[in-house]
């Protein structure tokens, strides 16, 4: 794709303008870091806050005369229990109980359900649910919103200078409020680790929004290199590399997104693979990895004391918290307990993983005022 | 010093050539947080990774701009990747090596020929 061809978010302008270095991604032109770099990003967002485009993303609302059952058709989370006012983590299942996408979806109000999906999965996202559930639900996909992540220990003080009501707010809450002058949907989430909101406005208004938060000095622009560092170091899977569609929830370590109610039920796609692992284990499971030398990037194999290759990294790197480098990747089970001692392969040479517990950095999600 | 289109640079004392990248290079990558170098002995042909150094988000080949044998690795990297951000054309240096065929270096670029193949970048 050649750069005439991407798409650029509502916020490409002060991107340029405040320095940023604009990569592909998701078929947008998107900042992989500013002038800082991503190790002081990382940090910064770390100690107090990061505000990031995630434009990129898709935002839709699923609307209808029942959006909550049509959406658990599609995926294995209890939405029809869901709240008003909270988020779920969920993900779209292929019929042989693989992930299609991963994604966030939240009642803010009474209408409907609000959906966040991966920006690179979006278009096939969208299609499918119109496949298994367009009967049921209008998707109206939200073209005309930005959205901005505000991540770290400060974003809490930031924000509630603006809207105090987002202090009263835990972990996964979602709502619907004015903000800024206007209507802004409102989660106190984020993929960072870190406490923090993600707020989706109007497009129009999304260069000044981001503008008066970037005044406040504890809030500095942060990229996407910076954003998928604090990622791995919070132990969150990223789509299409730790997750894709051979890969089921129970072997990407998200049975917590598997309610009770729904795997006793069976009643989601894959539900026979998924009941199946859940009872007997699976046959390979992602695993935190603590790395000895050079990291260990995507696509590193990952063998045994014996030097056999058992699994793979699906996503590593340097941690710029923990000063060493991390992975993410699968091996089988009797070899995922933490303290057990595997290799690595990195350019042919083979060094010390040790299989740790993640969050590698503890998070700090807010769930109780 | 001379220089190639890969933005790794050499200085010429003898027969011995120590080899860095460019701070145009160390720029493009940002922070260095490890730096692999080769080992002492290792024969290289012009355009072979030589050493790899890598930014939190990725890994990049350092290539030979000439020909040869280790015969020094710059160890003090190990404990202080940061040097090539810091100093890339002094102390972020990465290996010596004994050339193989002096005309080679005279195929690179000068100061003067370089920073203007900068400026068509």
């Amino acid at each position: 794709m050649s750069e005439a061809d991407l798409k650029k978010t509502p916020l490409y302008d002060a991107h340029v303008a405040a320095g940023a270095r604009m990569v592909p991604f998701a078929g947008y032109s998107m900042p992989v870091q500013y002038k800082d770099g991503v190790l002081k990003e990382h940090l910064w967002t770390r100690e107090h806050a990061g505000l990031f485009d995630v434009s990129h993303m898709g935002q839709a609302r699923l609307r209808g005369v029942a959006p909550l059952a049509a959406f658990e058709e599609i995926t294995p989370g209890d939405y029809i229990g869901l709240k008003p006012g909270k988020q779920r983590y969920s993900m779209l299942l292929n019929k042989k109980g693989g992930i299609i996408d991963d994604l966030m979806a939240a009642r803010p109000d009474d209408d409907g359900l609000f959906v966040v999906v991966n920006g690179a999965c979006k278009d096939g996202d969208y299609a499918h649910m119109e496949s298994e559930i367009g009967g049921q639900v209008k998707i109206e996909r939200l073209e005309d919103r930005a959205l901005l992540a505000l991540q770290g220990p400060e974003a809490v003080a930031v924000l509630s200078a603006h809207a105090p009501a987002v202090a009263q707010m835990v972990f996964m809450d979602a709502t619907v409020m004015e903000m800024f002058g206007v209507t802004a949907i409102v989660s106190r989430s984020g993929y960072t680790g870190e406490d923090g909101y993600e707020i989706s406005v109007p497009a129009a208004d999304a260069e000044r929004i981001w503008n008066t938060l970037l005044q406040d000095e504890r809030v500095r622009p942060i990229g996407l290199g910076a954003r998928d560092s604090l990622r791995l170091e919070a132990g969150l899977p990223l789509y299409g590399h730790d997750l894709d569609e051979t890969t089921s929830p129970v072997e990407g370590g998200l049975n917590f997104a598997l309610s009770k109610k729904r795997r006793e039920a069976g009643d989601f796609p894959g539900a026979a693979r998924i009941q199946k692992e859940l009872a007997e284990g699976p046959s390979r499971i992602r695993v935190g990895l603590k790395v000895e030398g050079a990291p260990a990037r995507e696509g590193a194999e990952i063998a045994d004391a014996d030097g056999k290759v058992v699994g793979v990294i699906t996503s590593g790197g340097f941690s710029p918290t923990l000063g060493y480098p991390i992975a993410l990747g699968f091996v089988p089970p009797a070899l995922a307990e933490v303290g057990i001692r595997l290799n690595v392969i990195v350019r042919g040479r083979t060094q010390v993983a040790e299989v740790v517990p993640t969050p590698f950095v503890p998070n700090r999600y807010v769930r109780k005022i | 010093m001379r220089f190639t289109k890969d933005h790794e640079w050499i200085s010429v004392d003898g027969d011995i050539a120590t080899v860095g990248i460019t701070a145009y290079a160390a720029d493009q990558l940002g922070d260095v947080v490890f730096v692999e170098v080769p080992d002492v002995g290792k024969t290289v042909k012009k355009g072979d990774s030589l050493a790899v150094v890598e930014s939190v988000k990725a890994a990049s080949d350092v290539y030979a701009p000439i020909s040869g044998e280790v015969v020094e690795s710059n160890g003090e990297l190990s404990g202080a990747p940061e040097t090539v951000n810091a100093a890339p054309e002094a102390g972020g240096w990465f290996a010596k090596v004994k050339l193989a065929d002096t005309s080679e270096v005279d195929a690179l670029m000068d100061r003067a020929a370089y920073e203007a193949f900068l400026g068509t970048l």
